[in-house]
């Protein structure tokens, strides 16, 4: 089993999406004809099937639809530190935007504590450098 | 037309346990002939194969080794859990439009060993969908099916009491299957209270086995099948589902997260039927984590929304409920073998042959992973 962290693969699709982790910036993709936003990144707007795209800057504001909090067994990277708590993230203004993402103090250096979390809970989004190319969005109560 | 044109004749099972020590090819085998014998067809009268792509016995071994006749047509269906019910329906429709005569369907798992689950080979970097959640810490199955647990138990108000109904039932089925694995072990509700958590909420209890084995079915026309001596299980409907943004193993991105696939699957099934849930005497419904049954449940319509947990605690798919459900145990309580077992249990209780056995059963409803692109048989007895 792998020992550190995996990473997501760059391609044409999201090179954009990880280019702008990397400034600390959320960014969403939207159809570039008929504006229609779409996550994960695609090739082709499945409402209009245009192959324009344009990307917009969000604030990455959000409130937790789900969460989980896994135990062992697991991949060793995870397994030192759960349990740990991942989130399904519905970013707001959009109505069917939700993105995975571990739910963390606002340093990211601490796990966030269990029970303050709730379904319903507003967050703010933070990014954990993992190199150059790449930051992983996570997010953290809004205080 | 497809409607009741074939049936599964014959139906086939290895042992099952935590570890055999086999190849898949041998139980592949053992487990065809089986189901071959049990139809009273000869080996060299099959001409059409369905298996899984995630099958590692190639259709060309398998001929070799059975002695089948030259072959005429098969498929693989893919999505793991999602694919029992397509494979069989594949050439179900393949035998329904005359391409092919007399097919076999089968499965062949070796999957006891830990070293064997398919999440601890997560690749270093990751380039399909999944780049979207394991780099978070999402990284198994059960991980992905908890979320949407959660999701649902806070909407409608319910707790890891009202869960472990789900898990306790399919045990009492297996403690009455001498071939389940878990037959000789009870399961009780301090047990499942007191279990530790995998992803919580889920716990233990609301996974399948990990286990060893393989199962194959026979499927014919349907007058071939009234010459032989088994009860036909008529092949009624049939559908595959897929919903637009679903994901492999998710709906996180479409409009509804708890509106899976089964929706789809569901909708055509009843549509391609002359009949209603209401009409149906017993289901199998795919339970790779105990989620899926409740879910499942309100997909098909046999429990309104929001209402399938209390309705399970309450009875519902337990011996003397309404709705038996996964009456061999399932895969939480008889074995793992990516679903096909459970369509082994729905054919059993069209012959009268289960051993939790439901009274005049007239139709059993068979599914798939709820999580996965998914497909659904409705079988037809009473012939």
């Amino acid at each position: 089993m792998i020992e550190s962290v995996p990473i997501p693969g760059i391609n044409d699709f999201d090179k954009t999406f990880w280019k702008n982790t990397t400034k600390n910036l959320l960014s969403i993709q939207h159809c570039g004809s008929c504006d229609e936003p779409r996550f994960p990144p695609r090739h082709m707007c499945p409402k209009c099937q245009s192959t324009n795209h344009k990307w917009k800057i969000v604030s990455g504001d959000g409130e937790l639809w789900s969460y989980v909090v896994p135990r062992s067994p697991l991949l060793p990277y995870f397994e030192k530190q759960s349990p740990y708590v991942v989130g399904l993230i519905k970013l707001n203004g959009y109505s069917n935007i939700r993105i995975i993402g571990r739910i963390m103090r606002a340093d990211n250096t601490n796990e966030v504590d269990i029970n303050k979390i709730s379904i319903g809970s507003k967050l703010s989004v933070g990014f954990n450098k993992i190199n150059t190319d790449i930051s992983i969005p996570f997010w953290y109560l809004e205080s | 037309m497809f409607k009741d044109q074939t049936a599964i004749v014959g139906i086939g099972q290895t042992e099952f346990l935590k570890n055999i020590d086999s190849t898949e090819l041998n139980l592949a085998c053992k487990a065809i002939k089986l189901a071959l014998d049990d139809a009273g067809i000869s080996p060299d009268q099959v001409d059409a194969l369905g298996s899984f792509t995630y099958e590692d016995t190639p259709e060309f071994e398998i001929s070799r080794n059975l002695g089948f006749g030259n072959l005429h047509y098969w498929s693989q269906a893919p999505y793991g859990g999602g694919a029992s019910c397509a494979a069989i329906g594949q050439v179900a429709m393949a035998i329904a439009s005359g391409i092919a005569n007399v097919g076999v369907v089968w499965r062949s798992r070796k999957r006891g060993d830990p070293s064997s689950r398919m999440w601890s080979h997560t690749e270093q970097e990751i380039f399909d969908h999944w780049k979207w959640s394991r780099p978070s810490g999402l990284v198994r199955p059960v991980d992905e099916s908890s979320m949407i647990m959660r999701r649902y138990m806070f909407e409608n108000d319910y707790s890891r009491e009202d869960l472990s109904s789900v898990a306790i039932t399919l045990r009492k089925y297996a403690n009455k299957n001498v071939n389940a694995l878990m037959h000789k072990k009870e399961l009780s509700f301090d047990e499942y209270m007191n279990a530790r958590m995998i992803s919580d909420p889920l716990c233990l209890y609301d996974n399948c086995l990990e286990s060893d084995g393989a199962i194959a079915v026979v499927i014919t026309k349907l007058s071939l099948a009234k010459t032989l001596s088994n009860e036909p299980a008529i092949i009624h409907a049939y559908s595959q589902g897929m919903s637009q943004e679903h994901s492999l193993m998710t709906d996180y991105h479409g409009e509804n997260p708890l509106h899976s696939s089964s929706y789809v699957t569901a909708n055509n099934l009843w549509k391609q039927s002359d009949f209603q849930p209401k009409d149906v005497s017993v289901a199998q419904f795919y339970d790779a984590f105990s989620p899926m049954i409740p879910l499942s449940l309100e997909a098909y319509n046999f429990c309104p929304k929001g209402k399938a947990l209390k309705m399970i605690s309450d009875g519902f798919i337990s011996e003397n409920g309404l709705l038996p459900v996964n009456t061999s145990g399932g895969s939480l309580s008889e074995v793992y073998l990516h679903g096909m077992n459970l369509v082994l249990e729905a054919v059993r209780q069209i012959r009268g042959s289960s051993s939790s056995q439901v009274k005049q059963v007239n139709l059993s409803l068979v599914t798939t992973c709820d999580a996965t692109p998914n497909a659904a048989l409705l079988l037809k007895g009473g012939i």
